[in-house]
């Protein structure tokens, strides 16, 4: 079979294009990453990112919003245009022989909306609805507030933003965001699938080259917490979220933390799914996984279950984080998180959209594109001994703990 | 692209679409059994037998079963339908051997009264979690009004009540009687080698026996009928339409596809334009979903309970103008080229071929190709359109809203 190859290139105003070629697949997916995250807009104005990622698809360059999605929708382009913590992010997939013609109309998209007055009212009404929906979503809602609670802010923010910052924000207000965040330096575009790199480099260098580079902005650090926490509301199950900081992709041993975050509840015979589900029945959802920011990254857990059964399901979920760092992981255990991290690297090969949103992931972290072969190595180097000695040193003295149902629970000391 | 059938002496369909440039293999177990083959007093047994499967055989216990997946990298899963319940796992071509060893096994489980017992508690908590979300609420209920007395109507999960009032022997009764070869299509996608395939198939599961299960499967007719449930804690309103809709058995199916394209995609269709583009809802939108002998279209809003009731118009205005005027060439062909790409992306992917190749071969007897499937596509019209809006009226629907207010009605 032939192999896939990663190319990436740097435009002279800071774009980065990276790009894989799969040969085994006629799509093509990109994943559009520019540095306008909720965490740069101003707390009186939360939402900001995620309301101007809205107002961008409706008319762009020479189109209206009618004529905009229906050349998307004739492209056949699967898209979604939505803002995180860090990044405004804009995804889309459609056939190869598309992915041109696709870009040409997001370059539209990202540096000439339209950015119509009028529109902003439907927006901000959708973006208050979205509020409300979450409310009525007690699994998301705990893990957004757990967030809030855990990283200093702005790093715990989600992009549904507040209230009050929706109700407050103007039409300037978003196009002077537009103005600051989108821009080339600090953007990054990653491509995958049925793509020919020549071709590719020459578009984004006509649709993209001559963007002009913007200032960056820094950050003002402010505290989390409360690392305590309870929210009240009459629900069927208590949701439990808690979680502990862990390392960043770019350290030397991030491997040794993606093992033992997979091992304490990253697959089916994973600890916390083995003794809090299959052990004892106490709930139907229950996992850890490991996500990670530039400079700061955690494991956050989650489990729901009912009223009557959540103080029992969070004393065992706690207790398995205390027997990883007491007593290790052993070889089996090493050998299946092995197993199924590889699998899921090579099955990843088989969609362009999820290569498309690793290799901006990779770019991002760590400005370059693993090689499967070096993934592959580090996680056949680590050892039950370094993967222990690991557990005794992640921070779970320093756990954050929220709930969210009709009672409190019984938490550890803080 | 490679297509292979073989049917075992015990009755087992096995087929495969293989695909030397996969990366990766898939398989699953299609049991035709869902809810709508319960009797009322075994209502939800179907999907908690879905989760026993997993709780091990003679061969192993119930903590083996997800160790054995889990040591091979393998992905496994399993849903269970109104009229299906299927075991998928998804594999390196190398593993296939192990893979299928265990998902074999699980398929002859041991349903051990110790272990039902735990797992009834689980699917307690999966019915509370469903019961903490208005959409799942709604769905349930829409589905129950929609249906009148049809089994299609009958619950997935059940109720707290009824899992709890299962007794463990009913559970091996309706076991004995879905799970025999005959009632199962074994079907491959991805990268592997057809001999292995029947050689595997014959070793793990020539020795199952049984009778075909048969099905009841008499053609519903919707209600049209409107139902109000109340549940103050809740910010937005939940609204779900439902009407009747062609078969999986009948052509039409692709153009009535096609059709809630037009009118129900999350984005660029008239729903979206009509009441989400102007910030009526956060969410609207239509969908279509083939049956054994039936089939419906459903609409799903989610808005503030002010807006409620004028959305209900809205939607009601969409349809009766696309019933009076039909779709345009324009219209078609957009939803045309979405439909297309969608496919050729999700068939990339083993287990995105898995589903369609199982279901095809379970109720059709057919194999479909994704080229042959796109041709499907490329050839309905819009008189075809205009033809499944004649037999399937989009109004009236039969609606239930769940949310804070219930002053609510038919528009």
């Amino acid at each position: 079979m032939p192999e896939s190859t990663v190319k990436h290139h740097q435009f002279p105003n800071g774009l980065v294009l990276v790009a894989e070629t799969i040969p085994s697949v006629r799509s093509a997916a990109f994943t559009f990453l520019l540095p306008a995250g909720c965490a740069q807009e101003s707390e009186e104005r939360a939402g900001t990112a995620g309301m101007l990622a809205e107002w961008i698809t409706r008319g762009a360059g020479e189109r209206d919003s009618h004529e905009l999605i229906s050349a998307l929708d004739f492209l056949g382009v699967s898209h979604s245009e939505g803002a995180q913590t860090s990044h405004t992010t804009l995804a889309a997939a459609t056939l190869g022989t598309n992915l041109i013609d696709a870009l040409g109309i997001y370059a539209d998209i990202i540096r000439r909306p339209a950015l119509i007055d009028e529109e902003v009212e439907p927006i901000r009404e959708l973006a208050l609805q979205s509020l409300q929906s979450i409310e009525d979503d007690p699994g998301t809602k705990v893990i957004l507030e757990l967030r809030k609670r855990f990283y200093p802010d702005p790093w715990g923010r989600s992009s549904v933003g507040t209230e009050a910052g929706i109700e407050a924000i103007t039409p300037d207000d978003l196009r002077a965001f537009h103005e600051a965040a989108y821009r080339p330096n600090g953007a990054i575009l990653a491509v995958a699938g049925a793509i020919e790199w020549p071709k590719l480099l020459d578009s984004v260098g006509s649709l993209f080259g001559d963007w002009t580079p913007g200032a960056s902005s820094s950050l003002q650090l402010r505290p989390g917490g409360p690392n305590r926490d309870h929210l009240h509301k009459e629900t069927q199950q208590t949701q439990i979220a808690f979680a502990f900081p862990s390392i960043t992709i770019a350290h030397p041993d991030y491997y040794l933390a993606r093992a033992a975050t997979a091992i304490l509840g990253g697959y089916s015979s994973a600890r916390l799914f083995t003794e809090v589900r299959e052990k004892r029945g106490l709930c139907y959802t229950v996992y850890s996984s490991y996500e990670s920011h530039k400079d700061r990254a955690a494991v956050v857990g989650y489990a729901g279950t009912s009223t009557e059964r959540a103080q029992e399901t969070l004393d065992v979920t706690l207790s398995e984080l205390k027997r990883l760092a007491a007593d290790g992981v052993d070889s089996e255990e090493l050998e299946t998180m092995r197993a199924g991290l590889k699998s899921s690297l090579i099955m990843q090969q088989e969609s362009s959209m999820s290569r498309s949103g690793s290799l901006a992931a990779d770019w991002y972290h760590l400005g370059r594109v693993r090689p499967l072969d070096e993934i592959s190595s580090a996680l056949d180097a680590l050892t039950p001994p370094a993967v222990s000695e690991y557990c005794t040193r992640q921070q779970i003295d320093q756990l954050t703990v929220l709930t969210l149902g009709p009672k409190p629970l019984a938490l550890p000391e803080a | 692209m490679q297509f292979h059938q073989t049917t075992l002496p015990n009755g087992l369909r096995v087929i495969a679409e293989l695909n030397d440039r996969a990366r990766s293999i898939a398989t699953g177990f299609f049991v035709k059994a869902g809810s709508r083959d319960e009797s009322l007093d075994v209502s939800g047994v179907s999907h908690f037998l879905e989760h026993m499967v997993f709780k091990g055989t003679p061969r192993r216990g119930a903590l083996d079963v997800n160790r054995d997946f889990d040591r091979v990298g393998a992905k496994h899963n399993a849903q269970t339908s109104e009229e299906d319940t299927l075991y998928h796992v998804t594999c390196l071509p190398e593993y296939l051997p192990k893979a299928f060893d265990v998902l074999s096994d699980i398929l002859r489980p041991s349903l051990r009264e110790d272990d039902f017992d735990t797992e009834k508690k689980v699917i307690i908590e999966e019915i509370r979690m469903y019961l903490d979300s208005p959409m799942s609420v709604a769905y349930e209920a829409v589905k129950e009004l929609h249906f009148g007395g049809h089994a299609l109507g009958q619950s997935i999960l059940g109720t707290v009540e009824s899992i709890t009032d299962l007794p463990v022997d009913k559970m091996r009764a309706y076991f004995e009687k879905y799970y025999s070869p005959a009632n199962i299509v074994l079907a491959f996608a991805g990268n592997s080698d057809w001999n292995d395939i029947v050689r595997l198939a014959e070793e793990r599961c020539g020795h199952w026996s049984g009778p075909p299960a048969g099905r009841q499967t008499a053609v519903p007719r919707g209600t049209g009928a409107f139902k109000a449930i109340l549940r103050p804690d809740d910010n937005q309103q939940t609204l779900i339409g439902m009407f009747d809709g062609p078969p999986l058995e009948s052509d039409d199916r692709y153009a009535a596809h096609l059709l809630s394209t037009i009118l129900g995609d999350h984005t660029g269709s008239r729903l979206y334009w009509n009441l989400v583009d102007p910030g009526h809802a956060d969410s609207a939108e239509m969908g279509y979903q083939d049956y054994n002998n039936a089939g419906v279209f459903y609409t799903f809003v989610s808005c503030t309970p002010e807006e409620a009731q004028a959305n209900l118009g809205r939607v009601d205005e969409t349809y009766k103008q696309v019933m009076a005027e039909g779709v345009t060439e324009a219209e078609l062909t957009q939803a045309k080229n979405k439909v297309l790409a969608r496919n050729v992306i999700r068939s990339e992917r083993p287990m995105g071929r898995l589903m369609s190749l199982g279901f095809q071969w379970t109720y059709r007897h057919e194999y479909m190709s994704i080229e042959s499937e796109i041709e499907h596509y490329s050839k309905v019209t819009v008189a075809d359109i205009r033809s499944v809006l004649e037999r399937y009226p989009l109004t009236p629907q039969t609606i239930v809203s769940v949310g804070p207010t219930t002053d609510l009605h038919q528009p």
